[in-house]
């Protein structure tokens, strides 16, 4: 009896401990100083009335300048577990002055996701970008929607409206669920209420901010729907001659649904575009799956596999640092903007304040991430 | 439906957990009460809506 109660007492401290971290990560608060561009917080409960309150209520920076213009919306974790998206976000919710027009910014397009880690990946639970402040702490999320918010996943998933058979896990997945579904699962309602933001805020582009590992065709890219790909294939040639890296364009395939470059565009006036950054860490050859590597973006492994031709973009010994890949982000975002803005004055939205690649990669991604100490009053919002 | 689908998915989780703690009871080798006690855990986390 005596050892019964032993082993009994050990698993309760394992189920404790384990559970005590899973319940910090998930409740860690990501707090967000508003930019001076920021005129409002609305939540995406404001587009679509059943969100709100839910997980995924996410809050919408709104950013207007004093002209009008046209309005884009940069979405960050629509994938959670590709951080270079969100920090990019972040960097424009918090440094972003619009002169003309107005830019939208949802840092947690699926803040479920970024609630959990990558069941059996042994992810690490958060990461802090280290600023001349002390440090950032995020939550370092998931590809998918916590499933103590949506569970049980179906044998088959058939995405709405198309009726495409996609794989079972990806009904969690927000990037497999657009233009989403009103009375569908957290995660297609989540993508019908960025869908109603785009049409009732009348969004003329829509920018998803991603991240892909090395062995993933569709990588270092910009993905564009047809009505982006003029916009997309000048913005790529722009970057690639001035801002010190290579950025491709791909088109959208017809064919694969639920993918916010493909339905944003159908299901919209909007053009939608698709931004991809290289992300070791998500390569499955990977060793140690660990905080250094998220951030670095070096692994002995995925060099390794680079040298035998298995990837699909280069890697050094330098790996790919956090900063080269939130840059490139901020970078492809600040030209598809001037370029938009100057083909389409009347639509045109000018942007100043956002550092690009080269300050990025200098300065370091904390440089631009604002101490909430020193936050004004009613400027601190939380993600 | 998808509500009612959780719920039942919560009350499988549960079942399974009685049956685990019903089996470690049983038992009468300490490596098998080990083994039921870490299988146990994930459902508990579940259940306690922490993983």
């Amino acid at each position: 009896m005596t050892r019964k109660i032993v082993v009994a007492a050990l698993g309760a401290a394992l189920a404790a401990a384990a559970g005590l971290s899973f319940y910090a990560s998930r409740h860690l608060r990501e707090p967000v100083v508003a930019g001076p561009g920021v005129v409002r917080v609305a939540r995406l409960g404001d587009y679509f009335a059943p969100l709100k309150g839910a997980v995924n209520d996410a809050n919408v920076y709104i950013l207007e300048g004093k002209e009008a213009g046209g309005t884009v919306l940069l979405l960050g974790g629509t994938h959670p577990e590709e951080p270079a998206g969100r920090l990019a976000a972040w960097i424009f919710a918090e440094n972003a002055e619009v002169a003309r027009g107005r830019l939208l910014v949802i840092l947690s397009a699926n803040r479920s996701a970024t609630t959990v880690t990558r069941l059996g990946g042994a992810y690490p639970p958060d990461y802090t970008i280290p600023t001349s402040w002390g440090g950032q702490t995020f939550r370092m999320g998931d590809r998918w929607t916590n499933p103590l918010d949506q569970w049980p996943d179906p044998e088959v998933y058939l995405h709405y409206p198309s009726r495409q058979q996609l794989a079972y896990v990806d009904i969690r997945n927000l990037n497999r669920s657009f233009p989403g579904r009103p009375n569908g699962t957290l995660t297609e309602r989540t993508a019908y209420a960025i869908t109603e933001l785009v049409r009732r805020e009348a969004v003329t582009i829509a920018i998803d901010l991603h991240e892909a590992e090395l062995q993933y065709p569709v990588i270092s890219t910009i993905v564009a729907h047809e009505r982006g790909a003029e916009l997309a294939a000048a913005a790529s040639m722009f970057t690639s001659s001035m801002e010190g890296f290579a950025i491709g364009v791909e088109n959208s395939p017809k064919a694969l649904r639920g993918l916010s470059h493909r339905e944003i565009g159908d299901a919209t006036e909007a053009i939608s575009l698709l931004l991809e950054a290289p992300e070791p860490f998500l390569d499955a050859t990977r060793g140690r799956t660990t905080r250094e590597l998220l951030l670095s973006g070096r692994d002995e492994f995925i060099v390794r596999a680079g040298r035998r031709g298995l990837l699909f973009e280069k890697i050094g010994d330098e790996g790919w640092p956090i900063d080269i890949r939130v840059g490139r982000h901020t970078s492809t975002v600040l030209q598809l903007l001037e370029i938009w803005s100057a083909d389409h004055p009347d639509q045109a939205v000018v942007v100043s304040g956002v550092p690009r690649y080269g300050e990025v990669v200098e300065k370091g991604t904390g440089a631009f991430l604002k101490d909430p100490k020193a936050a004004g009053s009613g400027r601190l919002a939380y993600e | 439906m998808t509500a009612i689908v959780t719920v039942l998915y919560y009350l499988l989780t549960a079942s399974v957990a009685v049956l685990l703690v019903w089996n470690f009871v049983k038992r009468k080798n300490w490596q098998e009460e080990v083994l039921y006690v870490i299988v146990l855990i994930p459902f508990l986390l579940r259940l306690l809506r922490l993983k």
